[in-house]
């Protein structure tokens, strides 16, 4: 079969697969650092996810007076991963979250300003100053698309810096040697159709993460988590899949973003009754408690029956009473989604809002320098060589079971740079690639033959929308043993299912079903990893809350779930390993867990 | 009197008729230009698909995607964040590129006609190739460009003010659904650079924090990168973000001229 395909052959020093923020802060760094780099993607880069953060990017700078430091940022940070998040790994991006934020400004980001001409920062949910006494002002922001002023800088710099971008390329899978090291990665293009072979000392995984499991997300369609799902095809484990956050407010129907930082600015929500219900769960931050105690809260009014609208099951986001001026120089972008997708003038009414999937904690494994962790045995730190992973993809951990607003555009620069500084250390430049056996590549290419030449019954979109309403249905916002075995169960009617599978399209240029497909799988294997870990885990912690197991459990639960997917696809094996209870300095101490009040 | 013919095989011919499924409630038809480089010898066609409007969700984009799920899978087209902000979708929709996830099935009257974005190199249906276009944003050199070295430690002042100078400038998507509307870039496509690539030119010359204004400005000095804008405002009327592209081009204008004294 490998022998009906032209293959092209490439090598680099590293190679980086996506072109969001995470993979293009990591190339720039490599490139800079004289590394023969290229930067793999399936959608040219400024179309990425990253293009729709919105409300900010979180760094203690202080332009408001607000007396904020990074510490206090990394206390924030342990308490909103309710304390399944690194303390090390919080600690370095905490601790280098001014200077990237303040590099990120020099290289041209058009952050709004304040009177003083400083960068603007805004208020987010558990952004707080003095361990959680007061609000802080630490979102910095370009109005609220902060993500696209972001992501394009990025973009510009690596024009600047002409670094080599292979876009509209799919990556298949890892090249994966006997010894376990990763050599590099195979990829179609889709424009003219051929396999393209990257040979690179180092591979980044920067895909994004897999929020297209669900029907319903914030998430763009390019969400499906490849990277995950190729991690899991090259038999290494992902990590804490179970924990996936749900936005308190995307909008009702569409599932767009409206961002936290209209609560920052000072909107608020409301139940059937108007009353300002945040109140009630979270009495000091109210609308600005973490995303996780803001979406329960929205869907215990719900099942209360206090849920707006004709079916009463959503709330209402106001902004009405904001200055005209603020919202069209700091919420412009919202107020535009809200006009297209619920037909609502924000000066006038409310924004219909529902707890939407937004983000997945989980991911790869990795320490904070970007490398990617298999543990083995005892040694629950086991790097992988040749193989690294940054972005949402990944999980170093600094989100734990739920991830602050704002630091997930800060977790991409940070590690991005980190796993710069890092490949640049270990790889030579220009070193020579050993031989890579054929029968590597051949076993990926017979996958992909397969799976082209699918003559089943089902289409592909079909089964995509089977295999996202199970996870809507059975892995929300709470979630019980019932449902979750349910959920797990279909989910492995859906992946036997996939085998009859019937592909239109033959052809091998612009073959979107062919892509569909692939990305199918992907979703499939991440769904099957996260049920397991779901199911296994009993406890409520974070983004997971288990209504047969209300409380969390720092006596057995106080570890980050390994989740591994067997060779045939089907069984998921799942161990567990430690939560580093260490920083990375002896300049700041632990933070023990303790009740988490907002 | 001339005789002018298209070339061979550009003729946009009738295609498959793909009838409303059984029990439909709001059918609408759906026109779409295929084209597939696996039978290079055929002419384009115009294919028909009745859809059920209850069955779909509101927009163009949930339109493509209901047909390409459930009833003809081998039609290709972009599409990311669904929501208007990462500029996939463009196409060209009854008549107006815009972005088939923000354009509302609702706001059409009649049939639904969608073309890629015109005047492009089409690679597969409505996936045009944009190399040419990003080419031309590389050309600019869309990046800062600054003499001195900032404080490492602090961010550079920038006032409101001017920085306000940047609104209606930095949000463009890069969709290039003004630059494809545009007749002079239909023409001169090769030499000027098109409505996006001007509107982001403008972006970086307005910005306080950049000092190659000069440099920027002498760059675009050129009948063709900038002087083949005729002012046609098809820009203007067609960005999906409801950006001014020809005001921009005209205030590059003005800063030459009146640099000149």
């Amino acid at each position: 079969m490998a022998n009906s395909y032209k293959i092209i052959d490439h090598t680099y020093d590293a190679v980086v697969i996506g072109a969001g923020g995470s993979g293009l802060r990591a190339t720039l760094g490599m490139s800079a650092a004289g590394l023969k780099s290229a930067c793999i993607s399936k959608v040219f880069p400024t179309r990425s996810h990253t293009v729709s953060a919105q409300g900010g990017i979180s760094a203690a700078l202080g332009n408001s007076g607000d007396g904020d430091n990074w510490q206090y940022h990394m206390y924030d940070t342990i308490k909103g991963s309710d304390w399944l998040g690194d303390q090390d790994a919080i600690e370095y991006m905490c601790r280098n979250a001014v200077p990237s934020v303040i590099e990120l400004e020099h290289l041209g980001v058009p952050f709004s300003r304040t009177e003083k001409g400083e960068i603007y920062q805004r208020r987010f949910g558990g952004h707080m100053v003095k361990f959680g006494e007061s609000m802080a002002q630490r979102a910095c922001a370009a109005a609220d698309r902060t993500g696209h002023a972001i992501l394009h800088t990025l973009y510009q710099q690596s024009l600047k810096h002409k670094a080599e971008f292979f876009v509209e390329y799919f990556a298949l899978d890892l090249l994966m040697d006997e010894s376990g090291v990763c050599r590099g990665v195979i990829a179609l293009n889709l424009e003219d159709g051929t396999l393209n072979r990257f040979r690179a000392h180092m591979v980044v995984i920067a895909t994004g993460g897999c929020g297209r499991t669900f029907l319903s997300c914030t998430s763009a369609h390019t969400c499906t988590g490849d990277g995950g799902a190729m991690t899991l095809r090259a038999g290494l484990p992902l990590q804490d899949m179970e924990f996936i956050q749900f936005h308190p407010t995307g909008i009702y129907g569409s599932g767009c973003l409206i961002t936290e930082g209209v609560r920052g600015e000072g909107g608020y929500l409301t139940n059937s009754n108007g009353e300002r219900f945040m109140e009630k769960y979270a009495p000091n931050a109210k609308d600005l408690a973490s995303r996780d105690v803001v979406s329960r809260s929205i869907a215990l009014e719900v099942n209360a029956g206090r849920g707006v609208g004709e079916e009463r099951d959503h709330a209402y986001l106001h902004i009405e009473h904001l200055d005209p001026n603020v919202i069209a120089s700091r919420l412009p972008g919202i107020s535009e989604s809200a006009k297209i997708f619920a037909g609502v003038d924000v000066s006038k009414e409310p924004i219909p809002v529902i707890p939407t999937v937004h983000y997945n904690m989980g991911g790869i494994p990795t320490n904070y320098k970007g490398e990617v962790i298999s543990p083995k045995g005892s040694d629950t730190e086991r790097v992988v060589p040749g193989l690294m992973s940054i972005g949402e993809a990944s999980c170093v951990s600094v989100h734990g079971a739920n991830r602050l607003g704002t630091n997930s555009l800060l977790d991409l620069v940070v590690f991005g740079r980190s796993a710069a500084l890092r490949a640049a250390e270990i790889v030579e430049p220009g070193a020579s690639h050993p031989v890579l056996p054929d029968h590597i590549t051949e076993k990926i290419i017979d996958d992909f033959d397969g799976l082209r030449n699918m003559k089943g019954s089902i289409k592909v979109g079909q089964l995509r929308k089977r295999l996202q309403k199970i996870n809507q249905t059975y892995c929300g916002v709470f979630r019980v043993k019932d449902n979750l075995e349910k959920g797990l169960l279909e989910t492995e009617k859906v992946n036997s299912a996939f085998a009859d599978i019937s592909l239109s399209d033959s052809s091998l240029i612009w073959n979107t079903e062919l892509i569909e497909l692939m990305e199918l799988r992907n979703l499939i294997q991440q769904s099957l990893v996260t049920f397991s870990s779901a199911l296994a885990r009993k406890e409520s912690r974070g983004g997971h809350t288990r209504d047969d197991y209300p409380n969390r459990d720092d006596d057995n639960w106080m570890k980050h779930t390994v989740s591994w997917l067997g060779e045939k696809g089907d069984k998921v094996r799942l161990d567990y390993r430690p939560v580093h209870m260490y920083t990375m300095t002896d300049e700041v101490e632990v933070v023990p867990p303790k009740p988490r009040v907002y | 009197m001339a005789d002018f013919q298209l070339p061979k095989g550009s003729r946009v011919v009738r295609g498959e008729f793909f009838k409303a499924p059984d029990g439909a409630k709001k059918i609408r038809k759906v026109k779409i230009y295929r084209w597939s480089p696996q039978f290079p010898d055929k002419n384009p066609s115009l294919d028909t698909f009745e859809i059920d409007e209850h069955s779909c969700g509101p927009m163009v984009l949930d339109v493509l995607i209901s047909i390409k799920d459930e009833i003809d899978s081998t039609l290709s087209f972009r599409r990311s964040c669904r929501e208007g902000v990462c500029g996939s979708c463009s196409m060209n929709i009854d008549g107006t590129n815009t972005l088939a996830c923000t354009k509302a099935v609702s706001d059409i009257d009649g049939d639904i006609t969608i073309y890629p974005l015109p005047h492009m190199p089409v690679i597969k249906d409505l996936v045009p190739d944009l190399s040419h276009a990003y080419a031309q944003y590389a050309s600019i050199h869309p990046y800062l460009k600054n003499e001195s070295t900032p404080l490492s430690s602090k961010e550079r002042l920038q006032s409101i003010e001017d920085r306000s100078k940047l609104d209606g400038l930095w949000e463009c998507i890069l969709c290039f659904c003004c630059t494809t509307s545009c007749p002079s870039y239909w023409w001169n496509g090769d030499r000027y650079l098109g409505p996006a690539i001007l509107l982001q030119a403008s972006r970086w010359i307005e910005d306080s924090r950049d000092d190659a204004t000069g440099e920027r400005l002498d760059h675009l000095q050129d009948p063709f990168r900038l002087y083949r804008c005729h002012t046609i405002m098809n820009c203007t009327n067609t960005c999906p973000k409801g950006l001014n592209p020809a005001k921009a081009i005209a205030e590059i204008k003005k800063k030459i001229q009146m640099r000149r004294g």
